[in-house]
C-alpha cells in the first residue's frame, strides 16, 4: 500500500524562477489522489473480509507522517514510514519496496497508477517486475476469489478484464472508487496511532540517481483568446484556417 | 546506435501510435529495429517492415504472446537485450514504446526487469540522452538527461508523425517466443466499438463536459461530429455522469489528443483536462461562463450555451456545406 505525498492536484503549480524545478512554496500538499483511491479500495477489501490487514507505506522526509496519518484515518491497520532525504526516482522507490515486500509478504500490493507530480506511472510495474509478480495496471474494478483477482483495466480501447494470481501488484485508476471523507473521530484516533519507522538505507538499496533534470520550464502558451459572437462568426473564423471539411 | 521500438498491433495491423514511435526512434539517430511480438503475427511484421526508417523487424510468434500481456513480453525483451550484450553483437542503446496504455503497461516492467531508469511521455528529443517531458499535468516541462547505458523512453504519440510506407521492405527476422506466463490470464479483450475516427489521430475532436447537461445533447454532438468527420471525446465529469464511455475521456489520465481543431462544449477546463488537449492546433471553447479556465486556453471563445450552439452549428453546417465550391 505505498502512498506518496504530492502537491494538491487541484492547485495550479508554477515554475520556480530559477528554472530548476516547480515552486511548491505555500502549495498545499496532500496524498496522491490515485494512492487515495488505492487506500480506499484496500480498506474496503478488509471491511468485506477479502483482506485481513492493510499496511500503508510512505517513503520520504518527516512530512510523510501526515500522509500516513490520513491513510490511518481512512482505516489502514498499520503505517510504516521509510525515512530518506533523497529525492527518489521511480526505480529507487521500487528498489526500496522490493525487499520490504519480500519481508512483509503481502498477497497484494495496491498503489496509484501514477503520482500527479512527476506523472511517471512507472513504480507499480517496476515493483511487479522486480518481485517477479503479475501486474494489473489501471484497475477500475477488483474482484477477489480463491487466491485470484479478476481485474477490469482501463485501456485505450475501452475495458479489458484479466485474472491474476496472488501475490500481485495492482495499480488504481480513477474509477476504481470514490474516496469518502474520514470521520473526525477517525482523524483524531489516527493522530495518536503509532507509525513505525525504518531508514531507507537499512533496506540495503543503492539509490543514486540515474536521471538528471537539467531545466524545468513553463510550457509554451500562446493562445489568441479571440472572442466570437455567434456560430456563424465562429465557422467563418475556422474556415479561414481551412479547418472545416 | 541501434534503437528498438516495441510494436503494438493486433497481429495484422501495426498501431498508429507505434508508427509515430518509429519516427521518434529515427530522431534519436541510428538504426531502427521493430519488435513485433504476437501470435500468427506475420502480417503485422511485414506491415512494420514496409515503414520508412525501419531497418529490421524482429518477429516473435507464439501462443505465449497471444494475449499481448506485459509479463511475457517484458521477459522476452529483457532476455533479448541481455543476449545481445553477452554476444557483443549490435546492442540496443534505446528501447522505445508509445506512451499509450500498451506502452505504459509494458515499458516500466522492462525497466524493472533490467534495473534501468525510464523516461515517460517524452514530447521532444533533444539528443540521444536528453528528453523533454511534461510534469504536474503539463503545468511544467522538464528537460531530463538519462545517464543509463540503455535509454528506455515512452514517447507521446501525438507529437510525432507516423512513419510512412517508403516502397521498400526491411528484413523480417524470426526470434523465439518466450515461455508461457501462466499467472496472468486475459479474460476479455477491450474492443473499440465506434466506426468513428480514433480520438488520438482524428483531425477534429468535439468534446463535451458537464455543461452539456444531458445525454440527449450528446446525441446532437454526435450528429455534428459525423458531419465534420470528427472524433468525440469528453471530460471526466461527462464520463462519470454516464454521458460517454470511459475510453473517450480526454486529459492527463485519459487520452492525450492533438487534433487540428479541438472544440470544447460546456467544458470548464480543469488542469487535468487541459493537460490532454494543449498540443491541439486550434482550440475553440463554448461555455456560458466567460471566466472559465478553458477560455484562457482557447484560440476562439464563444460565450453561449453549449447545447444551443450545437443546434445552431448543425443547422449552419448544412448550409455551410452547400455553399462550399
Amino acid at each position: 500500500m505505498p502512498v506518496k505525498r504530492v502537491a494538491d492536484p487541484n492547485v495550479r503549480i508554477g515554475v520556480a524562477a530559477v528554472g530548476s524545478g516547480v515552486d511548491l512554496t505555500n502549495v498545499r500538499m496532500a496524498m496522491n489522489p490515485f494512492d487515495e483511491i488505492a487506500v480506499e479500495e484496500a480498506v474496503r477489501m478488509r471491511e468485506s473480509g477479502t483482506a485481513t490487514q492493510v499496511i500503508a507505506v510512505s517513503i520520504g522526509g518527516p512530512k510523510c507522517v501526515d500522509t500516513l496519518r490520513s491513510a490511518l484515518a481512512t482505516g489502514v491497520d498499520r503505517a510504516l514510514h521509510i525515512t530518506t532525504d533523497a529525492d527518489l526516482e521511480p526505480l529507487a522507490v521500487a528498489s526500496i519496496l522490493t525487499p520490504l515486500a519480500n519481508e512483509l509478504a503481502p498477497d497484494l500490493i495496491l498503489m496509484g497508477k501514477q503520482a500527479v507530480d512527476g506523472d511517471n506511472g512507472q513504480t507499480g510495474q517496476m515493483l511487479a517486475a522486480k518481485l517477479g509478480w503479475p501486474q494489473a495496471t489501471f484497475a477500475s474494478k477488483i474482484e477477489a476469489s480463491d487466491g485470484i483477482l479478476t481485474v477490469t483495466r482501463e485501456v485505450d480501447q475501452g475495458l479489458e478484464t484479466i485474472e491474476v494470481d496472488l501475490p500481485c501488484v495492482v495499480t488504481a485508476d480513477l474509477r476504481l472508487n470514490t474516496p469518502g471523507f474520514a470521520a473526525i473521530s477517525a482523524i483524531l484516533k489516527a493522530k495518536k496511532a503509532p507509525i513505525e519507522e525504518r531508514a531507507a538505507e537499512d533496506l540495503g538499496m543503492q539509490l543514486s540517481p540515474r536521471l538528471r533534470t537539467l531545466v524545468v520550464g513553463e510550457p509554451p502558451q500562446d493562445r489568441a483568446n479571440i472572442k466570437v459572437a455567434s456560430v456563424r462568426e465562429l465557422l467563418e473564423a475556422l474556415a479561414t484556417h481551412g479547418l472545416l471539411p | 546506435m541501434t534503437v528498438l521500438v516495441i510494436a503494438e498491433h493486433d497481429n495484422s495491423v501495426v498501431a498508429d501510435a507505434t508508427l509515430r514511435a518509429v519516427t521518434a526512434a529515427e530522431q534519436l539517430g541510428g538504426d531502427v529495429t521493430v519488435l513485433v511480438a504476437g501470435q500468427v503475427c506475420a502480417d503485422a511484421a511485414n506491415a512494420a517492415a514496409r515503414r520508412s526508417g525501419v531497418n529490421q523487424v524482429l518477429c516473435a510468434d507464439g501462443p505465449s504472446l497471444g494475449a499481448f500481456l506485459a509479463e511475457p513480453l517484458a521477459e522476452l525483451v529483457a532476455a533479448m537485450v541481455a543476449g545481445h550484450l553477452q554476444s557483443r553483437t549490435a546492442t540496443f542503446e534505446a528501447i522505445i514504446c508509445a506512451a499509450n496504455s500498451f506502452g505504459k503497461n509494458l515499458l516500466p516492467r522492462i525497466a524493472g526487469l533490467m534495473d534501468l531508469a525510464m523516461v515517460s511521455d517524452v514530447i521532444a528529443i533533444k539528443s540521444a540522452n536528453t528528453f523533454v517531458r511534461p510534469i504536474y499535468a503539463g503545468n511544467a516541462e522538464a528537460t531530463v538527461e538519462c545517464m543509463e547505458p540503455i535509454k528506455l523512453i515512452s514517447v507521446r504519440p501525438t507529437v510525432f508523425d507516423p512513419a510512412p510506407e517508403d516502397g521498400g521492405a526491411a528484413e523480417v527476422v524470426p526470434i523465439d517466443a518466450p515461455p508461457h506466463w501462466t499467472r496472468t490470464r486475459l479474460v476479455q479483450r477491450a474492443e473499440q466499438g465506434s466506426a468513428r475516427p480514433d480520438l488520438s489521430s482524428a483531425k477534429i475532436v468535439l468534446s463535451g463536459g458537464r455543461g452539456m447537461q444531458s445525454k440527449e445533447n450528446f446525441v446532437i454532438l454526435d450528429r455534428v461530429a459525423n458531419r465534420l468527420e470528427a472524433a468525440v471525446g469528453g471530460t471526466r465529469a461527462a464520463v462519470d455522469a454516464g454521458f460517454l464511455p470511459n475510453e473517450v475521456q480526454v486529459g492527463q489520465t485519459g487520452k492525450v489528443v492533438a487534433p487540428d481543431l479541438y472544440m470544447a462544449f460546456g467544458i470548464s477546463g480543469a488542469i487535468q483536462h487541459l493537460a490532454g488537449i494543449k498540443d491541439s492546433k486550434v482550440i475553440v471553447a463554448i461555455n456560458t461562463d466567460e471566466n472559465a479556465p478553458i477560455m484562457a486556453a482557447a484560440d476562439y471563445c464563444l460565450v453561449a450555451d453549449a447545447a444551443a450552439v450545437l443546434v445552431d452549428l448543425e443547422a449552419a453546417l448544412g448550409e455551410f456545406g452547400r455553399n462550399d465550391p
